[in-house]
């Protein structure tokens, strides 16, 4: 094995060295976010947790490159895997935020139109997202006619249309009753599984992000910086069953006691 | 189907109610001995469309219409116009939106004599009072549709590089039209009244003339019967865009 390609495979898709954000009001300043850093590897799925005001977001914003900021490194792409920030990115939020006045293929449609794909291609590969969500049935529907689960799953296939090999999710599931959360939770699993992205996960729910992630980085507010940032080495594919498992619960006792709250 | 017979009994219920409202009326008149100077009866009122040749009605009717359908698209097309370019340019929006909402307080029945000193009787003038009468109501509920868009779903778009016009297009605007729309059925209403004001005042022919023209006769059966020609102009834009509405903005979105 050459030196090169094990530079290539010790280099991670993402890294975040020493990472520093400060929000700067008209009288004082903010710290949003401090001393981040960690790698994610290409095809791995990281939860990002924390309370209220940590900088979960600011995080994730920061890799959308939708935030600058004001110290260290931030990396993303490498030799091996190539990242072009327009095309790479596919985002969920905690609303679905999709357009109610488009059907759900033309809403999931919308991120090939800005990038100007090719529709045709685009056309059927959005009907395979679909197939893949579980909205088959739902292509013609329009939004208000599917439940916030259902609306939800259109948010992700969107996410992936255009191919992307990053996918940040903020809370994507926090505004879902806890069934349905857990159902998605699985859901996500699977889709991961099939679509082999990266994806990053900032949520607030500590066994969701422990249930979820490959990794788990760990946020604390005031003042808001990485807490933590381990490995979860429980394996795929992962059931329900997982959380009564005993490596489970170390795993989320040991978020909670970083948060202060055991 | 249960939707359908739903429909049919709404419309049903609507035809009856407004049937019985014109026997009440022709029933309070017959019974209740009033002048028919004061309040003519129902079918004396109908039957002054027999006599087109004395009101005109069909002229006079279009030329209504004219100022209030001419007053009303013009100013969907620059209260519409004016919200995009105030959502494109903050400084023009912070320049100018205050100057019209000042101007607005003017009342503008009190334009009409200005206006005839600027334009001369006609068509013209009383398109003018029905545009400045009602472009505001459209002018800010467009603005503010313009502005109601999550910030996430800009995020989102910023991600893959959307130019603003595409954020224009394909997000902004079509997620204005029912604000657009709830703005524009405010204003049918105000367009006919200043249409009419405009006629009242500033005009030798459409409905509000005809009005002013045979109250010298007291004949009141004419000016109800105009009255009623000029509500059925101001039911058919409204109908018109009620359809539009329908044809274009998703059931879910759309606002009254």
């Amino acid at each position: 094995m050459s030196i090169a390609t094990k530079d290539a495979e010790a280099e991670p898709f993402i890294r975040l060295q020493g990472v520093r954000k400060i929000y700067r009001g008209r009288r004082e300043e903010f710290l949003a976010v401090s001393d981040v850093t960690f790698d994610v590897g290409m095809g791995e799925l990281v939860s990002m947790v924390g309370p209220s005001g940590c900088g979960k977001t600011t995080v994730l914003k920061i890799l959308a490159g939708l935030h600058s900021h004001e110290q260290g490194t931030v990396r993303i792409g490498s030799q091996a895997d190539s990242f072009d920030a327009a095309r790479d990115i596919g985002m969920v939020f905690q609303q679905p935020l999709l357009l109610k006045w488009r059907r759900v293929i033309d809403n999931v449609l919308l991120p090939a139109e800005i990038l100007g794909l090719p529709m045709a291609e685009a056309r059927e590969r959005t009907g395979h997202l679909l197939e893949m969500v579980g909205l088959s049935g739902f292509a013609q529907s329009y939004p208000y006619e599917l439940s916030g689960g259902m609306q939800q799953r259109a948010a992700i296939a969107r996410a992936l249309v255009h191919d992307p090999k990053l996918i940040l999710m903020d809370e994507p599931f926090g505004a879902l009753d806890a069934l349905t959360r857990e159902k998605m939770n699985l859901e996500l699993l699977r889709i991961w599984g099939e679509s082999g992205k990266t994806i990053v996960f900032v949520t607030h729910g500590i066994q969701e992000a422990v249930f979820l992630g490959s990794r788990v980085i760990v946020l604390t507010a005031g003042p808001a910086r990485m807490a933590d940032n381990f490995l979860v080495d429980l394996p795929y594919p992962r059931s329900l069953d997982l959380k009564t498992q005993e490596a489970f619960g170390d795993y989320t006792r040991r978020i909670y006691k970083l948060l202060g709250m055991e | 189907m249960n939707e359908g017979r739903e429909t049919l009994r709404k419309w049903v219920l609507i035809i009856v109610v407004h049937l019985a409202a014109v026997l009440a009326w022709q029933a309070w008149i017959t019974f209740g001995k009033v002048e028919p100077y004061i309040m003519p009866a129902p079918l004396d009122t109908f039957a002054t469309l027999l006599e087109f040749k004395t009101y005109r009605w069909g002229h006079n009717t279009l030329i209504t219409a004219a100022s209030v359908f001419g007053g009303f698209w013009l100013a969907v097309v620059v209260g519409v116009t004016l919200a995009v370019l105030f959502s494109w340019s903050r400084w023009l929006n912070d320049a100018f939106m205050p100057l019209i909402v000042s101007l607005n307080m003017i009342p503008k029945v009190a334009l009409g004599p200005i206006f005839i000193v600027w334009f001369s009787y006609g068509l013209g003038p009383n398109i003018l009072i029905a545009f400045s009468i009602c472009f505001l109501p459209i002018l800010i509920t467009t603005t503010r549709g313009l502005n109601e868009v999550e910030p996430e779903l800009i995020d989102l778009v910023r991600t893959l590089r959307a130019s603003r016009w595409q954020i224009f297009t394909k997000i902004q605007l079509p997620g204005a039209l029912p604000f657009i729309f709830s703005g524009m059925k405010v204003a049918v209403v105000l367009a006919v009244a200043g249409a009419i004001v405009g006629e009242f005042i500033a005009s030798e022919e459409g409905l509000g003339y005809l009005m002013m023209q045979v109250q010298v006769t007291l004949d009141t059966a004419g000016m109800f019967m105009a009255v009623l020609m000029i509500t059925a102009v101001g039911v058919t834009l409204y109908a018109i865009v009620l359809l539009l509405e329908r044809l274009m903005v998703v059931r879910d979105a759309r606002m009254d």
